[in-house]
């Protein structure tokens, strides 16, 4: 078997036993990425130099005994969005495109702490505004499972990474969906867990209520071992919240007998692709052989989810961005006349328009005369949809659904029409403004081979249930779902 | 109701949001802000009287530490980023008459 097939806990052990040298496993990676990287452009940054110190020097701690853990020595990407000390991180976007953050990110040092050895920097929506990673500012990532589509976003250079076996694992960010829609796009699984769970230190904020980093690998077990990894308790980040539970492997259990899975009607209405709604039915079938207890039910406030997350998510947006402004640091603008031109035209030239768009609804549902109307009732209705969610929970374990309404649009066809792109994050945005745990788990493919993912939802702070669910789903289809992309175009 | 977006209020606007947009982009703002705002409106539709807005999920209270200096001097290494910068100080256009 090749090393790029497999998982990030099947290398950590090849690694601890001296199959492979931590040297060895980072430059095989990087054969793949430079065989592969034109065709699927994951990354902003590719650290060949930079992983190679990582790995002699991560390779002398595991020798000494000092690195022990499951990911000690595992190559890793990280989204370009969360800072890592004197290494470029640009939010994949002209203004930050020659920023070097002077520290790291909490969850980056997590990963630094549990031995993990990062190649580089994944490509994303500019500023995670977008759900195809069409809007960088480096150009669209593609879809390793067919390059003429698009991998989703925000995420969508760390989930075609993994699948295309650029890198075992990568971490990614979700505000809306942004990193279990591109899971469900590309075929891997990935989790964004309860708000306050992993630090946001050192992530670039957008909406600072909504945003949370999260594990993007091959299968449930590396995701429950990344997050045991990621997450942590620091006092750094104010929301940073004190968990009862950090032990997420714990719950790899083959196990669902008695859980109450509940199916909520609303996620399988109108603009649910039949082949994605069959494929979510069929995966719903095989946990109920293995003795869930599945009921439907009706949600409710389904709809109302969208209009209030872009209200408050660009209202924050447009305040966490005004941060750049040619002063400290990213790009400045090369003629102006006095300092607020000075402003007003670095920022101008330096963001895309997706970002301008969103900094502009944000600035208006914010603006005297706006607020109450707009960004209260927004906030109000977060309220209802949580107390929603406390109402499925109540009788629920978990909750399960699609990830989003389709497979993986083709390139350049979604931009043109923002409003109907959001619609797409219909089944993941209300688990943020929820503050909600959620993951996408493979459960097939469409006609035309691209791949569809089954959305678990847990309540705050039920990882461990939503995790069982999902391995115990893996277990009984022997991971069928969870292959990487063959990238065969290149061979052929 | 249709939202209807004044040039007023797309030049108000970009002020706040520090933004200088050429014509084509305000017209292009125009429409999609229409756009988003008929689609928010749909929150009317709630009745959300009564209900306390919702700024956080969980509880935030303020988190205090003693103010204890933990970071060295890394002047240096903050303005490596800035785009301009004189006597260790970020440069900036004149800002005083």
């Amino acid at each position: 078997m090749d090393i790029f097939q497999l998982t990030a806990v099947e290398l950590g052990q090849k690694i601890k036993k001296k199959e492979i040298s931590v040297v060895e496993a980072v430059q095989k990676f990087m054969e793949r990425i430079e065989a592969i990287e034109q065709d699927v452009n994951s990354f902003v940054t590719i650290d060949k130099e930079g992983a190679l110190a990582q790995a002699e020097a991560v390779q002398k701690q595991i020798d000494a005994g000092e690195l022990t853990g499951p990911l000690a020595g595992v190559p890793v990407a990280v989204k370009d969005n969360l800072c890592i000390e004197g290494q470029l991180t640009t939010c994949s976007s002209k203004i930050l495109g020659n920023f070097k953050p002077t520290f790291t990110s909490e969850a980056v040092l997590n990963l630094q702490r549990a031995g993990a050895v990062i190649v580089g920097k994944t490509n994303m929506d500019e500023f995670a505004m977008g759900s195809t990673t069409e809007t960088s500012y480096f150009g669209p990532t593609k879809n390793p499972h067919n390059l003429a589509h698009v991998p989703g976003g925000s995420s969508g250079g760390s989930c075609a990474a993994v699948v295309a076996g650029e890198v075992p694992y990568a971490l990614g960010s979700d505000t809306g969906g942004s990193i279990r829609q591109p899971s469900s796009f590309c075929g891997v699984v990935g989790i964004k867990p309860t708000y306050g769970t992993v630090s946001r230190y050192g992530l670039i904020a957008y909406g600072s209520s909504l945003d949370q980093i999260g594990p993007i690998a091959k299968d449930v077990t590396d995701c429950a071992t990344i997050l045991e990894a990621i997450a942590s308790h620091d006092e750094k980040d104010s929301t940073s919240v004190l968990r009862e539970d950090y032990d997420f492997t714990a719950a790899l259990k083959d196990d669902v007998k008695g859980m109450k899975i509940g199916i909520p009607k609303d996620y399988f209405g109108e603009g649910l692709d039949a082949e994605v709604k069959a494929a979510i039915q069929k995966a719903v079938e095989v946990l109920e052989r293995k003795g869930a207890i599945v009921e439907t039910f009706d949600l409710g406030l389904v709809k109302y989810a969208i209009p209030a997350y872009y209200v408050i998510a660009s209202a924050e947006a447009s305040s966490n961005l005004e941060r750049f402004d040619g002063v400290k640091y990213g790009y400045r603008t090369e003629e102006y006349d006095g300092l607020h031109n000075m402003y007003k035209k670095s920022r101008s030239e330096g963001f895309g328009a997706e970002v301008k768009r969103r900094i502009m609804l944000g600035s208006f549902v914010l603006s005297s005369g706006y607020y109450d109307a707009y960004y209260l009732k927004a906030l109000r209705t977060k309220a209802l949809i949580k107390a929603e969610f406390d109402k499925a929970f109540a009788k629920y374990d978990v909750i399960i659904g699609p990830a989003a309404p389709t497979t993986a649009p083709e390139l350049g066809k979604s931009l043109s029409d923002p409003l109907k792109m959001y619609l797409g994050d219909i089944y993941t945005i209300s688990l943020n403004l929820a503050g909600l745990p959620g993951m996408s788990v493979p459960v097939g493919t469409d006609s035309k081979g691209l791949p569809i993912g089954m959305q678990i939802i847990g309540d705050c702070f039920q990882e461990k249930k939503m995790i069982r669910a999902a391995y115990t789903y893996e277990c009984a289809t022997n991971k069928e779902h969870e292959t990487i992309a063959a990238m065969s175009r290149k061979e052929a | 109701m249709a939202n209807v977006i004044s040039d007023e209020t797309i030049e108000y606007v970009g002020i706040l949001a520090k933004l200088e947009l050429s014509g084509a982009e305000k017209e292009n703002a125009k429409q999609d802000m229409e756009k988003m705002l008929d689609y928010i409106d749909t929150l009317n539709e709630l009745d959300t009287a009564g209900i306390e807005p919702m700024s956080h999920v969980f509880p935030v209270n303020n988190v205090f530490r003693e103010d204890v200096v933990t970071n060295g001097d890394g002047h240096e290494a903050a303005l490596a980023n800035a785009p301009k910068q004189k006597n260790n100080s970020f440069e900036v256009p004149k800002t005083i008459g």
